[in-house]
């Protein structure tokens, strides 16, 4: 175990805890430290809560002191994706339209991680509204990637996977609508996992797309991320779509898949993602994780999926028509921005102004997607054609997963691109998150896990399971992992 | 052909409640054009009698026992606001002068 407190597992951290080899301050203290090293390269922080970290470290030195049990991630520090509601602390969701909101009240999420033990060391940062793959949308500056800090990290959770590839924190809180936990996992070299959808709640979550929008963890181990998982899932009555039915055993998958046997385990390889642009590099690494999830006993076979070409175009649809209803509520009333209010102008105007002011390019160029896609004369051919592909992609893997245990994919189909070099082409964007989409469409979990390198830059391995079956794909992740191994970026 | 014209755009700005300047239009124009183009492709696919689905979790009239549990105080709830006034939040002129007058 290295003396380095930020480069140990969150499973490791809480162990020396737990036996009072380290204290919950000690641990905090040194991520902390880190933090105060290395973000102004980084930028994966919009707010570090120092002084609540310290005290939520102080009290669990306390209970232990107490002689309370501790749970499994008690004293852990955890980042926090500013996409959720922290009661006090400024929540942006990387856009200026909220600058200096400090919410009334903490996310479900965040609400489980207190009561976990974890300690919240801040927020961060992240694409306006969760809508990019590569936090170049933030309002705030982008967020450097770790392996080169000319690349970008991911998005729109590129702050959450960036902290943890720069040794910042152990555990991290990502939102995933379209690929935005896993995609940032497969750039980073991380671990991040999309929960089922419903399975992991959304309340205080500032909603993007609500049939789609789904939290979960993000870590540099499989372990990890399930220990989080099991930590933040489950039913909550405040969220209308939170599934009634208790967290499939991810921990325990886990672990048996880290015995590193695979046998008896059937996976899909999806014959239609073969075709679709992915990098020579993915390509290859992909290949090698195949190979090695065969030596480790998973019988692999090629299964089709007919509809998938049609997910990104039915996604694009879908998600800006949910944002253009979701954002309306940013109006300059009840909270953030108001611009232009001089005591003439009417309600409209002011609302105009604000919204223009205080929503980036990304964000407007969605809402008037979604405006358009929802307008009579357009619906049925747009939205309502969408909401039938939809049907279909659900069918094909519903299909699929009678004749297999889970589907494997590269998690994106090319590696951590330079900063700038998509922005001048929103579609070019959009095609980040090509393999990661249909699983958000079907409602199912998918997870990404570090598969190799190509050009010294990490690929990710994407494993997608039915609906409320979770626990599979981190048998499968932690199987490749215990393989492959985790992966270092250079010194920064 | 184009998908959508400038002043299409500028129509779906008024819609979306943006004071979109110029420029943007200019902008906005060439980017939705190239992504509904794209999108548009969902129509190749024959659907006419595919139900739509508009969410993955098939729950319906979730409901929860009716009893008081705490909330927000109006401190709390108005704490974000631009503006307040006696407990309210307080909003730009709605009517119109003349047809307030």
């Amino acid at each position: 175990m290295s003396n380095d407190l930020t480069r140990l597992t969150a499973a490791e951290l809480a162990g020396l805890v737990s036996k009072g080899e380290a204290s919950a301050v000690e641990v905090t203290q040194a991520h902390l430290d880190r933090i105060t090293a290395v973000d102004d390269r980084v930028h994966a922080f919009l707010h570090v809560d120092t002084a609540g970290a310290l005290a939520a470290a102080r009290a669990v030195d306390e209970r232990r002191a107490a002689g309370e049990k501790l749970g499994p991630l008690a004293g852990v520090p955890v980042a926090v994706k500013d996409v959720l509601t922290t009661k006090g602390v400024p929540t942006t969701v990387g856009s200026k339209i909220l600058e200096g909101w400090r919410p009334p009240y903490d996310s479900t999420i965040v609400q489980r991680l207190r009561d976990a033990g974890t300690v919240m060391l801040g927020k961060t940062n992240m694409d306006e509204f969760a809508m990019g793959s590569s936090t170049e949308y933030s309002a705030y500056g982008t967020t450097h990637n770790p392996w080169d800090l000319s690349r970008i990290p991911g998005g729109s959770g590129g702050g959450s996977a960036a902290a943890l590839a720069a040794y910042e924190a152990p555990l991290a809180i990502g939102s995933d609508t379209g690929g935005s936990i896993r995609q940032p996992g497969a750039v980073t070299g991380t671990v991040g996992a999309k929960p089922t959808y419903g399975g992991t709640s959304r309340y205080g979550l500032v909603a993007f797309s609500s049939s789609l929008d789904t939290p979960g963890p993000c870590a540099r181990t499989v372990l990890d991320a399930a220990l989080l998982h099991e930590a933040i899932g489950g039913h909550d009555p405040r969220d209308s779509t939170s599934i009634p039915a208790p967290v499939p055993d991810v921990v325990a998958a886990a672990k048996l898949g880290a015995t590193g046997d695979l046998t008896g385990v059937k996976l899909g390889v999806v014959r239609e993602f073969a075709g679709e642009g992915a990098e020579p590099g993915v390509t290859a690494a992909f290949r090698d994780a195949v190979d090695t999830l065969t030596k480790l006993g998973a019988e692999i076979v090629e299964v089709s999926c007919p509809h998938f070409k049609y997910a990104l175009p039915a996604y694009y649809l879908i998600a800006p028509s949910e944002c253009s209803s979701n954002l309306a509520r940013f109006d300059g009333v009840r909270f953030g921005l108001r611009v232009g209010d001089d005591g003439n102008r009417s309600l409209e105007e002011v609302m105009s102004l604000t919204r223009e002011a205080g929503f980036g390019p990304e964000v407007k160029r969605r809402i008037m997607i979604g405006t358009y896609a929802l307008s009579s004369g357009y619906y049925d051919a747009y939205y309502g054609q969408a909401q039938k592909v939809r049907t279909l992609i659900t069918r094909d893997f519903t299909a699929a997963f009678e004749q297999v245990d889970a589907l494997i994919s590269p998690t994106t189909p090319f590696v951590a691109f330079p900063i700038g070099a998509r922005t001048s082409d929103p579609y070019q964007m959009y095609l980040a998150d090509l393999f990661t989409i249909p699983t958000n469409l079907y409602g199912g979990p998918g997870i990404s896990v570090p598969c190799g390198l190509s050009e010294g830059l990490p690929v990710g391995l994407q494993i997608m399971a039915p609906t409320m079956a979770d626990d599979r794909m981190y048998r499968v992740a932690a199987a490749l992992e215990s393989a492959v191994g985790t992966f270092t970026p250079p010194a920064l | 052909m184009a998908a959508i014209s400038r002043e299409e755009v500028a129509h779906l700005a008024r819609l979306s409640r943006l004071a979109v300047t110029e420029e943007e239009l200019d902008t906005f124009a060439g980017q939705l054009d190239v992504i509904l183009q794209a999108v548009a492709q969902v129509g190749e696919v024959a659907a006419a009698d595919i139900p739509p689905t508009s969410h993955s979790v098939p729950l319906t009239n979730v409901l929860r026992e009716d009893v008081v549990t705490p909330c927000l105080t109006p401190e709390e709830a108005l704490s974000g606001a631009p503006d307040a006034e006696e407990q309210r939040f307080r909003v730009p002129r709605i009517l119109d002068e003349d047809v307030a007058s």
